[in-house]
């Protein structure tokens, strides 16, 4: 591979989202969001301090909502991942624009791993400015700030290069429309067989929660946004799910009593350069 | 696959720019090219004639790495098929293609300038040079967006120019065009070659290839079934002559050269343009009435025709 040749396509990347208005589309998106976050805390609270509610129990009222929240996010950042990636090479190859960009004296792994940085920058830049702006709004109206933000932000960055990476691979040899579809429904899969292993680890049903270790191995998105829940989660919570049983907690997809392990997350980085070198793979070997 | 030539090898032939030997490609059960023997020359204009389907473009595509032979092997520039030095003084225009609608033109031949390795102090100077060239000074920052299909294929011919490469490969470059932008293209190829450009040229604008090129390869079938230069494809100049009332005996006229009945007119074939009055003179001595007289010789679109009916007569007299 060629860094210059890499830098060039990634420059070449943001210039693109940025042209065909997607940046701008995302930011009004996420002002847009904020705004309405903002507004919903702002009522909850107010309303729940003129009925005298007691003001620990409104900021773990919050911090749910904020989770409710940040799984909503979650999702839309994959879905925006996924539709970003998944056309990327697909339809330079449809347009034959790639013809005339392989000809140069570039690798296709290079088309390839620049299109990967410059839509990781795009999506990961768009989880922390929207992570931070809608944490920093909720900090203002209600008073809760979440223990770790910057860790629920660079999970959910990181879970969203996982999505995009998926895409990217099945749009080298698919085309883009199946390769962003393919990818939200495994994103979905994925999740819901975390949220089935976790109730089965609240319940002892080895067997399904062996299931959703698999799954949480071939595809860790879900592993990872634990991770965001974990930086979000109050350690008074925590504490108090400790008093009533972590484990049947466990059971709830919006919470995690401990942030997912290190092996696990060096896996999803592995796992992500496993993808990628698989995109590149079967990029290299497709007939143009 | 066997690579006919290594990066380290001195053995081949300095004065190719392109050498192929039973270059095939198998697209599952289609036969997309059978196998291709092909020999372009440094410095000159080499013509790629075929009708759709014959395996031009795939033809291409292999020259330029973009997708492997299933057969056969070749080299471009000395260097094995997509050699990535070779690729760093090649040109190439696509058939079909689409620049990034959201780029101007400028951006695209900035892009393709960096991809190609243009030294960036060369860049800005080159990027003019190639916009004037191909006639879209002015038109520079426009987006490609809003660009006709003859702006575009200018800007690809740009694009292809950048650097001087040392080849050129052209597929369909004017079909896009008017008669005014294919002669523009015409000068544009010339001017290449002037600088020291190898062109390949796919087309299948015959009267084009018979005006630019110097030699010219037709493939028919994923197979190149005639190749050479002009006369040796098109035969000497000769004389068709529209004569009634001439004798049995015609020897005064065999003298001249070989006599054939072609629809009825008299042909001599090969005969020098200079003698057609003394030809016309010797038919009048003899008693003949001359109705027409057509100097020439086969166009290029005869023996494509020709070609393409299967006529296996002329195949034989080409190989001859």
């Amino acid at each position: 591979m060629t860094p210059r040749l890499i830098l060039v396509i990634a420059g070449l990347t943001l210039r693109e989202v940025a042209r065909r208005r997607i940046l701008w589309v995302l930011l009004v998106l996420s002002v847009a969001s904020v705004l309405l976050v903002g507004w919903g805390v702002e009522r909850l609270v107010t309303i729940a301090r003129e009925q005298r509610v007691d003001e620990v129990q409104i900021r773990i009222g919050v911090s749910q909502v904020l989770i409710m929240i940040a799984f909503q996010f979650s999702f839309v950042l994959a879905m925006s991942a996924a539709f970003l990636a998944a056309p990327a090479i697909a339809s330079d190859v449809e347009t034959g624009t790639v013809l005339a960009m392989l000809a140069r004296p570039m690798r296709r792994a290079d088309l390839v791993v620049g299109r990967w940085l410059g839509l990781s920058v795009v999506v990961a830049g768009y989880a922390a400015v929207s992570g931070l702006l809608a944490i920093g709004a909720v900090g203002a109206i209600s008073g809760h700030v979440p223990p770790s933000p910057l860790v629920a932000v660079a999970f959910l960055a990181f879970q969203s290069i996982a999505v995009l990476t998926l895409a990217l691979a099945f749009g080298s040899r698919l085309p883009g429309i199946a390769a962003g579809a393919i990818t939200v429904v495994l994103f979905g899969l994925s999740w819901f067989a975390g949220v089935l292993g976790n109730i089965a680890l609240a319940f002892g049903a080895a067997p399904l929660e062996g299931l959703g270790n698999i799954v949480r191995v071939l595809l860790p998105t879900d592993g990872i946004w634990r991770g965001v829940i974990y930086g979000l989660e109050p350690p008074m919570v925590l504490l108090a799910a400790v008093g009533r049983g972590g484990t049947v907690m466990e059971a709830n997809p919006f919470f995690a009593s401990a942030p997912p392990p290190l092996p696990f997350v060096i896996w999803s980085v592995i796992w992500v350069a496993l993808v990628l070198g698989i995109a590149v793979r079967l990029f290299s070997r497709r007939e143009l | 696959m066997t690579r006919f030539c290594r990066t380290s090898d001195n053995a081949c032939m300095p004065n190719l720019a392109i050498e192929t030997h039973g270059l095939r490609k198998v697209y599952k059960s289609t036969v997309a090219l059978d196998a291709l023997d092909l020999e372009v020359r440094e410095g000159e204009v080499f013509g790629f004639l075929g009708p759709n389907g014959a395996g031009k473009t795939t033809s291409v595509k292999l020259l330029l790495g973009l997708t492997r032979p299933t057969a056969g092997a070749g080299s471009v520039l000395g260097k094995p098929l997509g050699d990535r030095d070779a690729r760093a003084r090649i040109g190439y225009l696509p058939e079909l293609f689409r620049y990034q609608a959201w780029l101007s033109a400028r951006e695209v031949l900035a892009l393709h300038a960096a991809l190609a390795g243009l030294p960036s102090a060369r860049r800005h100077a080159e990027i003019d040079r190639v916009l004037e060239a191909v006639g879209l000074t002015g038109r520079d920052s426009e987006r490609t967006g809003g660009f006709s299909k003859g702006m575009q294929q200018r800007l690809g011919l740009g694009a292809a120019l950048l650097g001087d490469p040392s080849l050129v490969i052209l597929d369909e470059p004017t079909s896009a065009l008017d008669p005014v932008g294919r002669d523009d293209v015409r000068g544009i190829i010339r001017e290449a070659q002037a600088r020291g450009s190898t062109v390949l040229l796919n087309s299948h604008l015959l009267g084009e290839v018979e005006r630019l090129c110097d030699r010219v390869a037709i493939v028919f079938k994923g197979r190149v079934v005639a190749a050479g230069s002009m006369t040796e494809l098109l035969g000497q100049p000769s004389v068709r002559l529209q004569v009634s009332e001439l004798p049995a005996d015609r020897s005064t006229l065999a003298a001249f050269g070989p006599l054939a009945d072609e629809d009825g007119w008299l042909v001599i074939r090969p005969l020098d343009p200079a003698r057609i009055p003394d030809v016309v003179a010797a038919v009048v001595a003899l008693g003949g009435r001359v109705h027409a007289v057509d100097p020439g010789r086969r166009s290029l679109e005869d023996l494509f025709l020709t070609l393409a009916r299967g006529q296996d007569a002329v195949l034989d007299e080409v190989a001859a």
